[in-house]
């Protein structure tokens, strides 16, 4: 890896535009994107300059042939396994990534960056447009998983990475996972899509629609030109991820973590106050993530995983879009996940087996719904570390 | 009136400790590590380098046989998670899944051989199970406990009781066979069906096949397994073709 190309990019990284939401600062190494190297969105638009920002583990052998992508969900970021400049919380996947677990950064080298149209460093609608010097707001342009996945590319090609060993990703980033290795299947070694499906649900885009009329219905969101104003739809924001958050989990989870108990109090008040402790939960829910995402970058990518209809893309047939692939996947689903059920991942299973792919499919017993795949699930971790090393195995790793 | 069930309840409690033949029945377990009879004997029907489905593939040691022995590329179903975890460490492309819901979703010749070994009788359609495994490979080898064995029949005849051997070792209200047959059910099954039999043979009770060809009532007889290499008939194959 040209560590010196990253380390001039990280210095060459403009100061200027990306204060402008508190979230912004990446804290990470950051890929630029000039003029001259702008990356075609689905929308239709030479887009540049752009950035990206990263952040890598372990190191890239001498082969280049041991390195990981980590794919991140809806709100996640490139702080997969390094405490996050934000919340100061500890990396996101730290139960799936780090030194001898299952994505073994001793042995691999490990890169996740911040998807294009988020707000954790790469561009997005909280970026300073260039064109205008404020930021693009709504005039930013829409993106989808497929853009993300392109621009994930040139980040590769920029740090020297021929082709994956492994993409790995759970939610919007097992869409980016599927996406990877049918837009680029010779390099993609092994896949593995966790809790996600090759089309984002009729359920699931209405879920989503809620939360971005929540956001558009405060005022302070200003027909997104809030960072003009100086404001900021926490409100809208708050609300947004509240109702997420229920899809995330599951109602026996629910049940078991708050019943109906009241959240420091002997009786109801008999008020709108938060008596429940679940309301109070979602309440802090709300309130942290308002402190690190912006709210535009929120609706688009929401509208990223919407758009997003893998089998569309191929003339309706999901199978189209694996043919000749020689990546071998593990597929893996949460019995207790009603976002992206068994069944969406049983549908990518199918279409992989009649292109005949080599697939396997481990479906994980847990009561934690979708946000399961970011928590301690040891049947993932064991069949993880099964399907993981059986394939450096056969990679020669 | 309860009093006269209550006795009859009893003797059938006297009769469940140990059926006499139970022991006699006990196939040789094989050393850890060394191939199974029946894999071997599947083994000797697979081609090298063929494109195998194993349904119910279990912890995938007749696929690794497979996979290190005749290079095939195999793939496994199976329904068991400590199954599926086992087949992933070995490398082994398995899907967690059943084969009464999941082989709709295959598409035809898919694969050049399709294994199903000791399920058939566990399935709930094993007809449509069998149309499947017939659509969807070239070859199909299938394998299950024999119900008209020698000793199947006297456990019926003379003792009365669901018979319970070591490749059906679950009392009746256990077990997952719920579509027993016999060889010749099975063969009778294959006729109706237009299935051809390329090959057949009959295991004894310690796994081995027998050496001779015999007729089918001897085999249904003293067959303890029977194991079957089936293609589509020629009405199916033309079908096919179109």
């Amino acid at each position: 890896m040209d560590s010196t190309l990253t380390q001039d990019a990280e210095a060459r990284a403009p100061r200027t535009g990306f204060e402008a939401s508190p979230a912004s600062d990446p804290r990470s190494p950051v890929a630029l994107f000039g003029a001259d190297e702008p990356l075609a969105l689905d929308a239709g638009v030479a887009f540049a300059p752009f950035r990206i920002a990263y952040q890598t583990a372990g190191t890239l052998n001498a082969e280049r042939s041991n390195a990981v992508l980590i794919c991140h969900a809806l709100t996640g970021d490139q702080h997969f396994a390094h405490r996050h400049p934000v919340t100061n919380k500890p990396g996101w996947w730290e139960t799936l990534v780090g030194p001898g677990k299952p994505v073994d950064t001793d042995r691999y080298f490990v890169v996740c960056s911040n998807v294009l149209g988020s707000c954790m460093g790469s561009t997005g609608p909280a970026s300073i447009d260039p064109a205008t010097g404020r930021p693009y707001g709504l005039d930013f342009p829409l993106v989808t998983i497929r853009d993300m996945v392109r621009a994930q590319a040139m980040l590769l090609d920029r740090l020297g990475i021929p082709d994956l060993f492994l993409c790995i990703g759970g939610s919007m980033g097992g869409m980016q996972v599927l996406q990877w290795a049918s837009l680029f299947p010779q390099r993609v070694f092994a896949a593995m899509p966790i809790a996600t499906g090759a089309r984002h649900s009729a359920q699931n885009i209405a879920f989503h629609e809620v939360g971005r009329q929540a956001i558009m219905a405060d005022p302070a969101w200003a027909e997104g030109r809030y960072l003009d104003e100086g404001s900021r739809p926490s409100k809208g924001l708050g609300v947004a991820r509240m109702g997420a958050h229920i899809t995330y989990l599951s109602e026996p989870a629910l049940h078991r973590k708050f019943g109906r108990r009241l959240q420091n109090r002997a009786a109801p008040t008999f008020s709108f106050n938060a008596d429940f402790q679940i309301e109070s939960y979602l309440r802090h829910q709300g309130l942290s993530f308002v402190e690190r995402f912006d709210a535009n970058a929120y609706l688009y990518l929401t509208r990223a995983m919407d758009y997003f209809d893998l089998a569309e893309d191929h003339g309706g047939v999901l199978a189209h879009a694996f043919r000749g692939s020689k990546t071998r996947f593990c597929v893996m689903s949460f019995t207790s996940d009603w976002l992206f059920p068994t069944a969406d991942s049983r549908a990518i299973v199918h279409a992989l087996n009649a292109v005949a792919a080599p697939v396997a499919f481990v479906e994980v017993e847990s009561d934690k719904g979708h946000d399961a795949f970011l928590l301690d699930e040891p049947t993932l971790f064991s069949a993880a570390r099964g399907f993981i090393d059986a394939a450096a195995r056969a990679r020669g790793l | 009136m309860s009093g006269a069930e209550d006795r009859i309840d009893d003797r059938l409690g006297d009769a469940a400790s140990g059926a006499p033949w139970e022991a006699a029945e006990t196939l040789p377990r094989s050393p850890e590590g060394a191939a199974r009879i029946d894999h071997i004997v599947v083994l000797g029907l697979v081609a090298p380098g063929a494109r195998v489905l194993d349904i119910g593939c279990g912890d995938g040691s007749l696929l690794a046989l497979l996979r290190d022995r005749r290079g095939v590329d195999g793939r496994g179903i199976e329904l068991s998670r400590e199954g599926v975890n086992a087949c992933l460490s070995r490398g082994l492309p398995v899907i967690q899944g059943d084969a009464d819901t999941d082989l709709a979703n295959y598409p035809d010749d898919a694969f050049d051989v399709v294994v199903l070994s000791q399920t058939i009788q566990a399935t709930r359609n094993p007809r449509i199970v069998l149309e499947h495994l017939l659509r969807i490979g070239r070859q199909v080898i299938i394998s299950f406990p024999n119900f008209g064995h020698w000793r199947v029949r006297a456990e019926l005849a003379f003792r009365g009781r669901m018979p319970v051997t070591e490749i059906m070792p679950e009392a009746w209200y256990e077990t997952p066979n719920i579509h027993h047959c016999t060889i010749r059910d099975f063969v009778g099954l294959c006729r109706e069906m237009d299935a051809r039999i390329v090959k057949a043979t009959a295991l004894g009770v310690r796994g081995r096949p027998m050496r001779f060809s015999m007729p089918w009532w001897v085999w249904n007889l003293i067959g303890a397994q029977g194991v079957f290499l089936l293609r589509r008939g020629r009405a199916a194959e033309a079908t096919s073709r179109r």
